[in-house]
């Protein structure tokens, strides 16, 4: 049985720092992906990272700036943290080797993001995420005696003993399809969003809200999921991802009739307002008919000269280029709001703890939640790499702490027959899970998205519970062992639903309007009855709602404006 | 929407068979991809096929293939476009060819065994910063050019289609290649890494290292980011060269033995070019190595008289060269002065794509292009 003192799932940036400050303590740690670590998600993350390092700036501006962004839904002892925490952090990639845009001086050099009431974005070009992603992994090639790396392992349950707690995951190995029971003292979720429960997404393909799924499973609270994310900017039908630099870097955004529409929703801010005040504006001109016929609005960068467009937003010239026919330093391209992030997750304490010892979780499967209601551009980043760091060091010191137990192979057992079950399906048993799949991002992206009624989530809710029975019989082509991605997106599917059935629950929840929660029912938002956390649990008669405070340190709501 | 026959080159490594090709209908958009494709043949017809995949937007580096022969990402290749390819030469009803990337193992499909080839190569290049000291209590400070430079070679997504394509690993399997080789570029060009004396010996002393380049140009036409490989790798040469590190084909003294002879005669003198680039003048011809291929090249060279390809029998006899007529020499002089004022490394990052248009209004390009135009001219003769 491969031990470790410290299990990572998964490895983007949230799994590989994790597994990097665990190390720094000297226990054993294994790091474990579906993919080839530098496949992960956060290699999406163009923008770049916020951190109050400039001797202008202060934590204080950056932590106000995430608060008012999270619609005070943000727990601000959380979100002090992180913003405290920053600067070191950014200090120490630039030393590990990210090459920063740097400023004449050459010296690290910033840029402006929305929400953000300075220009504290720090990048490199528009591939910060990539480029803070591969110098992480190249840490941990330096450091593989320290930290063992399972690439393209996939995670389908975690272990617990008699006591409750986590000591181990159950795991396919996807190049030769063998089962392994992973003995740990402490497993860390790092697996990501769950994007892919919505169509069309930016996320990848591989975002399918697995940790969430599997924390849920095992009785872990989540939180705030009926916070997701759409982007103000993304390629229509294909869901690519147009970065908020490029607002950043001056460009406007346009209705049909060529008007800069931001100016009646922030006349202050205008393109750089919060991401939902954004994505409702672009929504709300094109339902009232001012959008192109297409259901889109239009980006311009041509406002931004074009030296600027090729240092620092070269990836847009070639999604625009390779996924549009547009060349962006001379047109408008055509965009619209899409899935992009999920603010919610598996409940964690400000070191990773979820409410299952032994259980950690960081990154975007987490919830802390620093981003509350809406993230601010540049703060995902920022989140993996700070409660990655402290989940790691917090896992290493219990690892150090325990005995630790051994999981019981009953649990390798029973997923192996539900892997056999699938298998044993004929085929036109029951519909395809691609089919599934497709019902399921269609109807979310319809009716949990911008804009939320109780009607239109009701019946989401209804169609993710009939799915989700279709799904018990959906059949897979594949039977072999060696890379059965048929058999994996079947057990990704089943994590899917998860997610999109408590998003559901939560939204119907949630009576008020709240960063990304906009119900058109209750457009107001209510602080006397919904300044509070909705949290999910698994009980015996499926997910039970309660309620937690959100954390105030100094900072008393007020109204939004931008 | 339209239709399009993908031609998948197909492994399944557990029936026993061999490979074997398989034809797939779709019908999609032409502006959505040969990925695209593929995941629409997965999903209706047949869940075995399998290709690696994540993000669809040429960030993640998953879906290395070769599409119709050339390697490149399946996300970023359009299917409309990729079919025009597949039927320039016949009517239009070839299919779409999708094979497995070359260089690697194939484990099922067109998914390759990267690990065993690809990676293994990555970490041949000791690829992380090795800083000397304690770190500054603050960041690094260095020039925002030096940043910009290695950024290129950052922009590497490690998806395997420049070693794919790599004409000199195919007949080399231990060559470094063209991927890690712009990774090592990444930590040479750093000006925070201390031990940059240290890896280009170690690059260049490998027998399958920096001169294993056959400077082809494959790795640059398959690079869907725009890291240019082969230019990183000749980056790493001309430092090696400043080093004084032996370059075993003697490419960076002949490179500089031509520049010389240009600039002295307008056209190149191919029988003081051999001499040339041993050691200047005299030394030259006492070389032994120059002796030697100056024997070697004789074929070659009697060859070239015999097809009309070099001229003048005067043009063997070293030394006896005619020079450009009039001022014509002193127009080339302007050309190098020119280039040496004017030297800059082609970054993507600095000059954008290559297909994007310039600015009509950027004289500097205008004079460098007709300055180019004119060198091809008198280079021509040779």
């Amino acid at each position: 049985m491969p031990t470790h003192d410290v299990l990572v799932i998964g490895a983007g940036l949230a799994g590989q720092r994790a597994a990097l400050a665990a190390a720094e303590q000297g226990v054993s740690v294994g790091i474990l992906s579906k993919v080839h670590p530098v496949r992960s998600h956060s290699n999406a993350a163009q923008g770049g990272i916020n951190a109050a390092l400039n001797p202008g700036d202060s934590w204080e501006s950056h932590a106000f700036d995430t608060i008012k962004g999270s619609d005070y839904l943000g727990d601000q002892d959380a979100i002090e943290i992180m913003c405290r925490e920053a600067p070191e952090e950014i200090l120490h990639l630039e030393h590990l080797g990210v090459t920063f845009h740097r400023n004449e001086e050459g010296r690290l050099g910033t840029r402006a993001f929305g929400g953000a009431s300075a220009a504290r974005t720090y990048y490199v070009a528009d591939i910060t995420g990539q480029a803070i992603m591969h110098v992480l992994y190249e840490q941990l090639m330096k450091h593989s005696e320290q930290v063992a790396r399972y690439e393209e392992w996939f995670c389908t349950a975690l272990a617990m003993d008699e006591r409750g707690e986590c000591c181990g995951v159950v795991t396919r190995n996807v190049a030769d399809g063998s089962m392994e029971l992973f003995r740990a003292k402490a497993v860390i979720l790092a697996t990501g969003g769950n994007g892919q429960v919505w169509k069309p997404t930016t996320n990848a393909l591989i975002c399918t809200g697995d940790g969430i799924a599997m924390a849920y499973r095992v009785g872990a609270k989540l939180m705030d999921m009926e916070m997701i994310q759409y982007h103000p900017t993304t390629l229509a039908g294909k869901g690519f991802l147009i970065t908020e630099g490029a607002r950043g870097e001056g460009a406007h955004l346009l209705n049909a009739k060529g008007e800069r529409f931001m100016e009646r929703y922030a006349p202050n801010k205008m393109e750089l307002a919060s991401r939902d005040v954004v994505s409702r504006a672009e929504q709300t001109e094109i339902n009232e008919g001012r959008g192109f016929p297409d259901g889109t609005v239009a980006l311009d960068i041509t406002v931004v000269p074009k030296k600027r467009v090729h240092e620092a937003l070269r990836e847009i010239v070639l999604v625009g280029r390779d996924f549009a026919g547009v060349d962006i330093t001379r047109e408008p391209i055509r965009i619209k709001p899409g899935n992009h992030y999920t603010m919610g997750g598996v409940k964690t304490d400000v070191d990773g703890r979820t409410d299952i010892p032994g259980l950690y979780a960081a990154g975007e499967v987490a919830c802390v939640s620093v981003h509350g209601g809406n993230r601010l551009g540049a703060n995902s980043l920022l989140d993996t790499l700070i409660f990655g760091r402290r989940s790691g060091a917090d896992a290493a010191a219990r690892a150090k702490r325990i005995e630790g137990s051994r999981p019981s192979r009953a649990v390798l057992e029973a997923e192996q027959a539900t892997i056999d079950a699938i298998s044993a399906r004929e085929k036109g048993s029951g519909r395809r899970i691609s089919e599934i799949k497709l019902e399921l991002g269609m109807t979310m992206d319809a009716k949990v998205a911008v804009f939320r009624d109780e009607a239109g989530i009701t019946e989401a809710l209804e169609t993710v519970r009939r799915l989700k029975e279709e799904a018990e019989s959906a059949y897979i082509d594949d039977h072999g062992s060696i890379f059965n991605q048929d058999l994996l997106g079947a057990i990704e599917l089943g994590y899917m639903l998860d997610n999109a059935e408590t998003t559901c629950i939560a939204a119907l929840e949630r009576k008020e309007s709240r960063g990304a929660q906009y119900r058109t029912d209750f457009p107001e938002r209510n602080d006397e009855e919904w300044l509070k956390h909705i949290d999910l649990q698994l009980g015996a008669d499926g997910p039970e709602i309660s309620y937690s405070e959100v954390t105030m340190t100094q900072w008393e709501p007020q109204e939004r404006t931008y | 929407m339209a239709e399009y026959t993908l031609k998948v080159r197909r492994f399944q490594p557990e029936s026993g068979a061999g490979p074997y090709w398989e034809e797939f209908q779709v019908d999609l958009d032409p502006s959505l991809s040969v990925l695209d494709g593929l995941l629409q043949a997965k999903d209706r017809d047949d869940g075995s096929l399998s290709v690696r995949c994540s993000c669809r937007a040429a960030i993640c580096g998953s879906c290395g293939m070769k599409i119709n022969g050339e390697s490149g990402l399946g996300c970023k290749t359009q299917i409309g476009e990729a079919h025009e390819m597949a039927n320039r030469r016949n009517g239009g009803s070839e299919p779409i060819v999708v094979e497995p990337m070359g260089n690697m193992p194939v484990i099922k499909d067109l998914i390759t065994d990267m690990e065993s080839t690809h990676w293994a190569k990555i970490r041949r290049v000791t690829p992380w910063l090795l800083p000397h000291g304690e770190a500054p209590e603050r960041e690094y400070v260095v020039e925002p050019e030096s940043m910009i430079d290695i950024t290129q070679s950052m922009a590497c997504i490690q998806c395997g289609a420049c070693v794919s394509s790599c004409l000199s690993m195919e007949a080399d399997p231990d060559f470094i290649g063209p991927a890690a080789l712009a990774k090592a570029y990444r930590f040479v060009g750093d000006p925070r890494d201390a031990e940059t004396e240290e890896r280009l010996h170690d690059l260049a002393e490998d027998p399958h290292g920096i001169y294993d380049c056959t400077h082809c140009f494959s790795c640059i036409d398959a690079c869907p980011k725009g890291v240019a490989p082969m230019d990183q790798i000749m980056r790493l040469r001309r430092k090696a060269g400043e080093e004084g590190i032996d370059d075993p084909n003697n490419g960076h003294n002949h490179e500089a033995a031509m520049t010389k002879i240009i600039e002295k005669f307008g056209t190149n003198d191919e029988a003081l070019l051999i001499q040339e680039s041993y050691a200047p003048g005299i030394k030259g011809k006492l070389k032994p190595q120059g002796i030697k291929e100056l024997i070697v090249s004789l074929p070659t060279v009697l060859r070239a008289i015999k097809t009309g390809k070099a001229r003048s029998i005067s043009k063997l006899i070293p030394g006896i060269h005619p020079k450009l007529p009039d001022g014509a020499q002193d127009e080339v002089k302007a050309i190098y002065k020119h280039a040496e004022e004017h030297r800059e490394e082609f970054n993507i990052y600095i000059h954008g794509e290559e297909d994007v248009e310039p600015e009509p209004d950027e004289p500097t390009d205008a004079v460098l292009a007709e300055e180019a135009a004119g060198a091809a001219d008198t280079k021509g003769e040779s």
